[in-house]
């Protein structure tokens, strides 16, 4: 599995099969992560069905639905980078990536309306007119805030990440011959699509 | 001079990740749609199929899952069914309170 390349008397030692195991591995402690707070929301909605329609009512669908499309296309973008580079198209992989950075910035620009038009409406963790409502929509918007949050922390990590490969490809250390890394922050970058594909039917589309 | 084990090809093209593209941005619009129309409680079961068909999609094509080895496979299949334990369990704690 390991490999090894002799170039010019030099002996590099790789291991790119290990490398994305590892990096998968480490997306299982994401999984569990993220899956604690799903146990979490299944529970609460099993208990509070009704009041979680009710409090999923101030959820913006067309907002989570083209959230949902942004994220995927940069999903898209992210694996064509990588073919990219497999196929020695150095410009491409980086623009490909690029654009994958400026889709998640704007995942993160709608997010901050989005948050920023709850906050208006006075909705917000502790706020006066949260804490009037039911505890079922306490619960729900407490569950939003904080899995959305989480979910937003990883897209701004990514981001970085992918900036960090962009300029290996650039510098190239990612090369069509050793492109691992740029895999792994691909990996990376779907598990958080993953965690939104679930996160925009269970929070905006239960009214 | 040569090098062995290169990082793994994949044999798929640009079109075919744009197809699977299309597919998902078709499903996210299928969900959207299904949840629309008042299917009572059956709205909950059809928005979770479709995303886990969606996060299939994703893992096997753009995470590559369906070119690596075996073990990967192996690897997710229990770290899900883990995640399922956790779910069974609770539920059946929750429901005997």
């Amino acid at each position: 599995m390991s490999s090894t390349e002799h170039i010019a008397g030099t002996h590099v030692h790789r291991d790119d099969v290990g490398s994305r195991m590892g990096m998968w591995l480490f997306l299982f402690t994401e999984l569990i992560l993220f899956g604690g707070m799903f146990l979490l929301y299944s529970v609460y909605r099993f208990q509070y069905a009704d009041e979680f329609h009710l409090a999923a009512k101030e959820l913006n669908t067309i907002m989570g639905a083209f959230n949902t499309a942004v994220l995927l296309t940069s999903s898209l973008t992210m694996v064509l980078a990588i073919i990219a580079i497999q196929r020695d198209q150095k410009a491409l992989s980086i623009l490909l990536q690029v654009i994958t950075i400026f889709l998640a910035l704007f995942f993160l620009v709608n997010k901050y309306f989005e948050w920023t038009a709850k906050f208006h409406h006075g909705i917000y963790p502790g706020s006066e007119q949260l804490l009037s409502k039911s505890s079922g929509e306490i619960l729900f918007f407490g569950l939003y805030y904080v899995m959305t949050g989480l979910h937003g922390i990883h897209v701004i990590v990514g981001m970085f990440l992918i900036a960090v490969m962009t300029r290996m490809t650039r510098k190239d250390i990612i090369t069509k011959d050793s492109y691992v890394r740029l895999e792994n922050a691909g990996l990376y970058w779907h598990l958080v699509d993953i965690i939104w594909i679930f996160l925009f039917p269970l929070f905006y589309l239960i009214t | 001079m040569q090098i062995h084990d290169k990082p793994h090809q994949h044999s798929h093209s640009y079109g075919a990740y744009i197809l699977v593209w299309l597919a998902l941005m078709a499903l996210t619009a299928i969900t959207v749609a299904v949840a629309g129309m008042d299917i009572g409680r059956f709205t909950v079961a059809t928005a979770l199929i479709i995303a886990s068909f969606k996060a299939y999609l994703v893992l096997t094509v753009f995470m590559h899952l369906r070119s690596e080895t075996k073990s990967f496979v192996i690897f997710v299949i229990v770290a899900l069914l883990f995640l399922g334990i956790s779910f069974v369990l609770l539920f059946s704690d929750y429901s005997f309170h």
